[in-house]
């Protein structure tokens, strides 16, 4: 059957304005439950850098955070950020370290994650930095968590948008994530080495020193993007730590 | 007066019962004789891609099933109402708002499966399974029908990834559902195959569910 133009101009058009409604409506009456997911995987991520979140769901994990975490953000420098260009306050939970990643380091924001024992802000026990790259297909960020020497890892947490499941996609996993702690990032004379992953996986383990771990078979492109990441984001980071450390040793003096 | 009403009722054509043999064969028929994937070979790229483990593979199924399911009903409603020159694109455009509409809902509830499938679930719109089915039989075939069809083809598509899955995770990972199923058994270091991590795993696999299948059918390509 052959339909006039005009029908299928008005079919066209009814057909849009229908399904872009709807689309429209499944998009605002899902928003604030999508916005708490990314909230919840966003501090997740945060804290899993550091602690083991298995069991915990929701709430707790929001609870948790609220608890342990004392976020602050700082320049290249290292001073501390706290308003934009306009005056409004800047929240670390909110900076988007995806845009950030587009401008140049120097004009970046860096948010810096505390992690404190529950109730007491002083005592922090680890520094929690994001960081971002890109992976072979796609983006690839993370939570890297340093010790209070700001030289050891402590824990990392890899995710990325579209690697491939099965291997570079691997980088997710606790199986990965933990050939990372006890990883130092500085040499003796205190320059950035970053932690390198090797080419290939089961390297033998005098190949593994403390700037070394063992790589992803299969995954040898996800893995470069990895350690560019890491090295780059332990430059940008370094304007804060060095401050961080001498303010400790500062301290550290002051109590003798 | 019950005896007229039955006498009324039988005037009428009899209605075909909601599961007659002729319907049954709509669900039945992909499953094994005229399955999407192993003979028709339609859908292969999402079998290879998704089905590194279970998890994932079971979001992947129900998703394409619910989507095969209400296009080929809603496409079949409107069946008289498309203009033939434009079907296609109609079409294409119904797919991609059901295929958003699963995405969305993932997003908002299955935070981290969202995460896994992340562009598979938009390729579902791109899966010649679903407007195969659409230009096939949705167009020309009542709505309940479809319905069938498109239940009967998507459960064709879902068993067939899921056994592709449960191959490569038990050989890929030792797990199933991310479950350490060879430690339980007692085998500590179970050697994993990495070649069933990667597609040209699911590619042997895939042959040799297509290899049984047709030795028992006895199908053969024309």
């Amino acid at each position: 059957m052959q339909q006039s133009n005009t029908y299928i101009i008005v079919f066209s058009a009814v057909l849009t304005i229908v399904l872009g409604g709807l689309l429209s409506l499944a998009n605002q009456g899902l928003k604030p439950m999508q916005e708490k997911s990314v909230e919840l995987d966003t501090k997740s991520k945060i804290l899993s850098a550091v602690t083991d979140l298995k069991g915990k769901k929701g709430q707790v994990i929001l609870d948790l955070y609220s608890e342990t975490i004392e976020s602050i953000v700082v320049n290249i420098d290292g001073e501390v950020v706290e308003k934009d260009e306009k005056g409004a306050p800047i929240v670390a939970e909110n900076v988007d370290i995806a845009k950030n990643y587009k401008k140049a380091p120097e004009d970046r924001l860096y948010p810096v994650f505390k992690f404190h024992q529950a109730g007491n802000k002083n005592k922090v026990e680890s520094y929690i930095f994001p960081i971002y790259g890109k992976g072979l297909w796609g983006p690839i960020w993370g939570f890297i968590a340093l010790e209070t020497d700001l030289n050891t890892i402590k824990g990392v947490s890899f995710d990325h948008k579209t690697e491939t499941p099965g291997l570079g996609a691997r980088i997710t996993t606790k199986e990965i994530s933990d050939r990372y702690i006890g990883k130092k990032v500085f040499n003796d004379g205190g320059e950035v080495v970053s932690v390198i992953m090797r080419k290939g996986e089961n390297n033998p383990a005098s190949l593994l020193d403390e700037h070394h771990v063992d790589g992803l078979s299969g995954a040898t492109l996800t893995g470069k993007g990895v350690n560019e990441m890491l090295e780059s984001y332990f430059m940008h980071y370094e304007g804060f730590i060095s401050k961080t450390k001498s303010n400790a040793s500062e301290k550290v003096a002051l109590l003798y | 007066m019950s005896t007229q009403t039955i006498e009324k009722a039988v005037e009428k054509k009899p209605a075909e019962s909601v599961f007659s043999k002729r319907r049954k064969k709509f669900v039945n028929d992909p499953l094994s004789d005229d399955n999407p994937i192993t003979v028709q070979v339609l859908g292969i790229c999402s079998a290879l891609a998704v089905t590194t483990q279970m998890k994932p593979t079971l979001t992947m199924a129900i998703s394409v099933i619910l989507v095969i399911v209400f296009s080929n009903l809603i496409i079949s409603l409107m069946r008289s109402l498309i203009p033939s020159r434009v079907r296609i694109i109609v079409q294409l455009a119904l797919v991609a708002t059901l295929v958003t509409l699963v995405s969305e809902v993932l997003k908002a509830y299955q935070y981290d499966m969202y995460k896994e499938l992340s562009v598979f679930v938009g390729l579902i719109i791109t899966n010649c399974i679903v407007m195969g089915r659409l230009e096939a039989f949705a167009m020309a075939n009542k709505p309940w029908d479809s319905v069938l069809d498109g239940l009967g083809n998507g459960l064709g598509y879902s068993w067939i990834i899921l056994a592709v899955a449960f191959f490569r995770e038990i050989f890929g990972s030792g797990k199933l559902f991310g479950w350490p199923l060879f430690e339980a058994m007692g085998i500590e270091h179970f050697p994993t195959n990495g070649l069933m991590v990667t597609p040209v795993g699911a590619f042997f696999i895939l042959g040799l569910i297509i290899w049984v299948q047709r030795t028992k059918t006895g199908y053969v390509e024309h």
